[in-house]
């Protein structure tokens, strides 16, 4: 119909100016030079004033990469990366070693503020919300350390952490997600330079959200940030993520990995709203994000919840996983990916139970418009000793337009007789039925719009925290502004 | 005399390439209720449709004056923004949007596109609270999400709601009353009567003289072919529902 070729036109033409953090802040940076060597990850880990055995652990890594390939089996195409043209380390001149936000570049507090990240501790307090930022590779500030401290949660750089609390890091890195996992695990390990640390001692219930804003902002650099998160027994928080980079005309490379323990009784509730750059309208530019996320449901009654809004990069490859290994534990995952244009992603989840009664919970809301591809792709693997396991998965897809694509991939593994699986998939439309009736109350084509796929989403955008669920609810508008087929 | 309020003149539309209304003319005045009446597929849908703008109708000939405008010209919020309502046949489902949201948001659009200001969330909620106090609808109603799993009359009757929110010059109600029981009935029609005004008018379509014994229209026309072939009172109706559309087509060719 006439109406679908110009609604897809007018998405391609909003596109192109819709990507509003697409700023470059003018600091100095001190980058090592080019590609990947021994010799850049001694160079990266001498910076970071690493222990030997943080050094050996990087090149033991690096040395497991160089036997592995990139995976294939994604439902994703892009050309080869060539990993020896990119910058592995970029950190602002003026070394972090701070006090106070007060000793921050200002230019980079004005980034922050221009990204609206309440980096301000006034702000903070009002928001109760705990921030680290990580800046490329680099964690500049983290806010609220001295009323976590009297809680007792550590949160701060991983960086830090490896000085400061080598015994905790030795015991839980890579415990979660091993070296050698896959491809861009490994690539992470051996060259990550910063990321978040949290460690919420037994029976604490951390007293505020944490959160970390990354940022891609330097030239042909990679970002390979490391998160780590223990939740010790009968504790709980909750942690927030959000992701954006300036717009470029080449891909820029994010493989990050994210480590995450509850012992007995924990919980943890990790958030993400991600907004990395996703190329112009023509697929030229946007982020390849590469991301390991995985959580060790290690204690019983232990509980993990992952919920993912997913709006930009050229290409996600991502499944955020639980190992269900403590009787009783939980996991979930709620997720929105919403692709357009030129954007493909390959996005969900693993649910895989060890323990007794454990359960898991998977919701996906996959929305495509323009030319994109979105495909949900799931595990659920039930082991022999899982009796009386239990996972109940929703995957809906929403099509915008008659151009793009939503596939399902389920992988359903079951050894145990006792299990019980529900697997829901639908697949629907924005229909012209629905736009014109809302139209013809008087809700613009857009608005119409918006409104019909923040419905769609609603059972995800209701789980986030409070401090992103209307940023979210914006971001979901949007991404899909003009699109209305 | 002052203008019609809607006015329809030689207006010929195919669909998918057929032609379904074939010069249909037809003049609403301010405050009247006006039925229009046929067999199906004489094209009562079709003129509720483009009335309000929906995709695929195309106009091949004749014009739509809405208050002096040029209806065709608009685009369907546009039409709605200038006092047009439909209540449509099949009311459409949005999952996961509550009611009480679709409403606030249609109206808030109308107050935006006539340069008011919003009603916030509690403002609103008065507002709505009244309206379904009048109409006898369940407040519960405005938490679930629009038209899924209503029963056909609480569809119909969300209908008469947004009806009366909206506040319309002209509300057409394309077969509001199919699918009805006598009690539903009852209920959109009181809805649509308490709304009568000097300045408000409505076009009722419908298969059934059934519905005109509770909205009792001023005139009544009735559509084969794609044409109006007979217009009269509300007695026409009556003469319609004694002679069944067969006869009455055939005395008017």
């Amino acid at each position: 119909m006439a109406a679908v070729t110009e609604t897809i036109r007018q998405v391609e033409q909003v596109t192109t100016d819709r990507y509003k953090y697409g700023f470059v802040t003018d600091i100095e940076q001190e980058t090592a030079p080019k590609g990947l060597s021994e010799d850049i990850i001694r160079f990266i880990s001498a910076k970071k004033e690493e222990p030997e055995w943080m050094l050996e652990w990087r090149l033991e890594a690096f040395r497991v990469w160089q036997t592995m390939k990139s995976p294939d089996w994604a439902k994703l195409k892009f050309p080869p990366i060539d990993y020896q043209d990119a910058y592995y380390y970029a950190a602002p001149k003026k070394k972090p070693q701070l006090n106070s936000l007060d000793e921050v570049d200002p230019e980079l507090l004005a980034t922050y503020n221009k990204l609206g990240i309440p980096l301000d501790e006034q702000k903070i307090l009002a928001g109760v919300v705990a921030v680290d930022a990580v800046f490329d590779s680099v964690s500049v500030a983290t806010t609220f350390k001295e009323k976590l401290a009297e809680a007792g949660v550590i949160f701060c750089p991983i960086s830090e952490a490896i000085r400061n609390h080598p015994d905790l890091v030795r015991k839980y890195l890579s415990s979660v997600v091993p070296v050698g996992d896959n491809y861009f695990a490994a690539l992470n390990s051996a060259v990550f330079t910063d990321g978040s640390f949290v460690y919420v001692p037994p029976g604490v219930r951390c007293p505020m959200e944490l959160s970390t804003y990354f940022r891609i902002n330097a030239q042909n650099t990679g970002q390979f940030e490391r998160t780590l998160i223990i939740a010790d027994k009968g504790s709980y928080v909750s942690y927030l993520e959000g992701c954006t980079a300036p717009q470029r005309d080449e891909n820029q490379l994010h493989a990050a990995v994210v480590e995450l323990v509850a012992h007995d009784d924990a919980e943890i509730k990790y958030s993400t709203v991600q907004n990395w750059y996703p190329g112009d309208e023509d697929g030229k530019g946007g982020i390849y994000n590469f991301v390991t996320k995985r959580a060790a449901c290690r204690g019983d009654r232990s509980k993990v919840s992952w919920t993912q809004v997913e709006t930009g990069s050229a290409i996600t490859w991502k499944y955020p996983s639980c190992i269900l290994q403590g009787d009783h534990s939980v996991g979930e995952f709620y997720s929105v990916a919403i692709t357009n244009n030129h954007q493909q992603a390959d996005t969900g989840t693993k649910m895989i139970h060890l323990g007794r009664n454990t359960t898991s919970r998977i919701i996906s809301k996959g929305i495509s418009a323009g030319l994109s591809d979105n495909t949900y792709r799931g595990l659920v693997r039930i082991q022999g000793k899982a009796e009386n396991a239990r996972n109940y998965t929703q995957c809906d897809s929403l099509l915008v337009g008659d151009r793009c694509g939503a596939h399902t991939v389920p992988y359903i593994e079951m050894k145990n007789p006792t299990a019980q699986v529900e697997h829901e998939a639908t697949t629907s439309k924005v229909s012209e039925d629905q736009l014109f009736y809302c139209r013809q109350r008087g809700i613009g084509e857009e608005e119409a719009l918006g409104l019909i796929v923040n419905g769609f989403c609603k059972e995800v955008l209701q789980v986030l925290p409070m401090e992103f669920a209307v940023e979210a609810q914006k971001l979901v508008a949007i991404s899909l502004e003009g699109s209305v087929g | 005399m002052t203008a019609p309020l809607l006015e329809i003149d030689n207006l010929h539309v195919t669909v998918d390439g057929r032609e379904i209304l074939r010069g249909l003319s037809l003049t609403i005045g301010a405050g009247e209720v006006h039925a229009v009446m046929g067999p199906n597929g004489s094209g009562k849908s079709t003129l509720s449709y483009v009335i309000a703008g929906r995709e695929g109708y195309n106009v091949t000939e004749g014009s739509v004056r809405f208050r002096g405008e040029d209806v065709l010209e608009m685009e369907p919020e546009e039409r709605s923004h200038a006092g047009l309502f439909l209540a449509f046949q099949y009311p459409l489902e949005i999952p996961g949007v509550g009611t009480n949201t679709f409403l606030r948001t249609a109206y808030n659009a109308h107050r935006k596109a006539h340069g008011e200001p919003e009603l916030d969330g509690m403002a609103f909620l008065k507002l709505v609270r009244e309206k379904t106090k009048a109409l006898g609808i369940r407040d519960e109603m405005l938490k679930r999400p629009v038209n899924v799993g209503f029963s056909g009359g609480e569809k119909k009757r969300n209908e008469i709601l947004q009806m009366a929110l909206l506040e319309p010059a002209l509300a057409v109600l394309d077969e509001t009353d199919s699918g009805l029981d006598i009690d539903a009935l009852k209920v959109v029609a009181e809805g649509v009567n308490a709304l009568r005004a000097p300045d408000r008018s409505a076009l009722v379509i419908t298969h059934y003289q059934r519905l005109l014994s509770y909205i009792v229209p001023d005139h009544v026309h009735i559509l084969a072919d794609g044409r109006i072939v007979r217009s009269g009172g509300k007695e026409l109706a009556i003469e319609l529902e004694a002679k069944g559309y067969q006869d009455l087509i055939r005395e008017a060719a």
